[in-house]
């Protein structure tokens, strides 16, 4: 399977993860070669068999409709890099 | 065996630890200082990224009150660094408990530290740590195995009775079998992931290394059980487990596919496993060979889904709420782009790229549900042969420890290192690790995998094989 810096560039662009353009070459050499471990199941007899999501094939599951957690607004706007009156700050996005 | 009464408790086990602080040979205050002791004493192996100085509870009694203890620090505890060994969480702090924290801190166990680990648990050495590589006590130049690599080596050294790992492909398994110590897997929502930092939610399991399949049992018995807070949670009652590891291993029927002892395992740990299988046929168990026709589909089909679930689940580390953020970013994509890239390692970044790949338009049938549907294959493979036999047994992994810096430079060849634990974790049953023997004067680890729900069976084998041998109690030349 062929995986060259354009594709990788398309994919870094879905993962909203900068590459240096310098790193193209390496990197998608290096993720051309593990997509070669993955010829195998290209040849898999697969047909009719059911994809496996989950080891315990239980969906997820409900509870009941009432607040359990408390409030930690505080606490975790403390975590944020940048906050300020109870909003996370970002670069403005609208002019 | 019981070992050596005139060694210390820490070097004895979690039982002797506890059986110590019952008959006042030794304080809880004591142990726990002798356990920050040793770790501090043992920087060199770079087991530790974070040590507390915590006083010790104040819980009276039960089999793990005073008992020090450290977890893999991808587990939240409240008021702890939780870093993931990445620079993306440097200097994150929790705000909560995961389920098993907050279990562990109710029996009086002392939280003393978080250890290292490869960078969101992804890699199998150790070496993919933001902090840098934990070393193997049995070798400084050798890799612990990874990627709860911290955890096997605080456990193998001696600062800790029991340690946390988390387990999606091998990671509880193998660096146990590199360090010479047990390590326990259970089936697939036995323990709660709650607070445990996801990489590959429908693989991870939390695990426990330990001296032995005993000790394995005592904080398996504490810390399992349906948690409603994981939405993934198996339901039912948990029996104990440490009350039923005294059962005749005659009688028991275990399985051996020559795919496990096939090509890329080293000669002599197939000897070594080979070797120490004759004890379990010496205490009546059988050995019947089993095929387990798609086990050579395990890797890749691992390698889809878990760097698939990967970039799901690290797509949350956008610079905006916690963790690393750039600076001066010019616009919001930017943010992201530049936070991202700089937080992740290449690894992680590289488990990404591929995890976005296989589940992009176009690719998804060929790559993500291809691999599902091989996944669902090899658990019908582990259905058929536990129809035949109680246990499957294979060498943990095909090498002993490998020098640092021997595979890092090929992805590929280190992938390759987990072809006989991945399968475990694609089928969701649980497995164990237990020393078996040395190859060159590094451990060699014997791996026994049961049903679903079958731990009861999976640790009392492993319990009887250990009373007959004294593998798990050799200790590597660090602790004092």
């Amino acid at each position: 399977m062929a995986f060259d810096g354009e594709q990788l560039k398309r994919v870094a662009r879905l993962a909203r993860l900068r590459i240096d353009p310098d790193q193209l070459a390496g990197r998608s050499a290096d993720i051309e070669r593990v997509l070669g471990l993955f010829a195998g199941l290209a040849q898999a007899p697969v047909d009719g068999v059911e994809p496996m999501a989950h080891p315990l094939g239980i969906g997820a599951e409900l509870r009941s409709d009432e607040v359990t957690e408390t409030d930690m607004a505080e606490a975790l706007l403390a975590l944020a890099p940048d906050s300020q009156a109870d909003l996370y700050l970002v670069p403005k996005v609208l002019e | 065996m019981s070992g050596d009464q005139h060694q210390h408790p820490l070097d004895r086990g979690l039982r002797a630890c506890a059986a110590a602080l019952e008959t006042g040979e030794i304080g809880a205050g004591e142990l726990r200082d002798e356990a920050l002791n040793r770790s501090c004493d043992q920087t060199d192996l770079n087991a530790y990224i974070s040590l507390f100085d915590n006083p010790h509870s104040e819980v009276a009694s039960g089999p793990l009150a005073g008992i020090p203890y450290a977890a893999k620090d991808n587990y939240c505890a409240i008021g702890t660094r939780t870093t993931c060994a990445s620079r993306m969480l440097e200097n994150f702090v929790a705000h909560y408990d995961a389920t098993v924290i907050a279990r562990l801190r109710s029996t009086g166990a002392n939280l003393i530290g978080k250890t290292n680990l490869d960078e969101f648990a992804m890699g199998s050495s150790n070496e993919l740590s933001y902090f840098g590589a934990a070393r193997n006590p049995w070798d400084h130049e050798r890799v612990p195995g990874g990627s709860s690599g911290g955890s096997a080596v605080a456990v193998a050294s001696g600062s800790v009775p029991f340690a946390l790992g988390s387990d999606t492909g091998g990671s509880v398994r193998q660096p146990a079998a590199f360090c010479g110590v047990t390590g326990f897997k259970p089936t697939y929502g036995r323990i709660s992931r709650y607070g445990l930092i996801a990489y590959a939610s429908s693989l991870d399991c939390p695990g426990i290394i330990a001296r032995s399949a005993e000790d394995c049992a005592i904080v398996f018995d504490a810390i399992a059980g349906h948690d409603e807070r994981d939405a993934t949670s198996a339901r039912g009652a948990v029996d104990s487990c440490s009350d039923a590891l005294v059962q005749p291993l005659a009688g028991l029927r275990i399985g051996i596919a020559a795919s496990s002892f096939g090509a890329g395992v080293d000669d002599d740990v197939s000897r070594v496993v080979r070797e120490a299988l004759k004890e379990f046929e010496l205490q009546g168990a059988t050995l019947v060979a089993i095929d387990l026709p798609h086990a050579a589909l395990a890797i890749p089909a691992y390698y889809v889904i878990a760097p698939a679930e990967a970039s799901s689940n690290l797509s949350r580390y956008d610079g905006v709420r916690y963790g690393h953020r750039c600076e001066n970013p010019t616009s919001l994509d930017d943010l992201y782009e530049r936070s991202r890239a700089e937080g992740f390692g290449a690894e992680v970044q590289r488990r990404i790229f591929i995890g976005t790949y296989v589940l992009s338009a176009g690719y998804y049938d060929a790559y993500y549900r291809r691999a599902q549907q091989v996944r669902r294959l090899i658990a019908y493979d582990f259905d058929a042969a536990f129809e035949r036999v109680d246990l499957i047994v294979a060498p943990t992994a095909p090498t002993t420890a490998f020098k640092l810096g021997e595979k890092i430079v090929d992805p590929v060849q280190l992938y390759a290192s987990d072809i006989n634990t991945v399968s475990a974790n694609l089928a969701g049953v649980p497995a164990i690790s237990i020393p078996a023997g040395f190859s060159n004067g590094l451990p060699v680890g014997l791996q026994l995998t049961a049903a679903a729900f079958a731990e009861r069976r999976l640790l009392s084998a492993a319990y009887q094989f250990q009373q007959a041998t004294d593998w798990h109690q050799r200790r590597p030349g660090v602790a004092r």
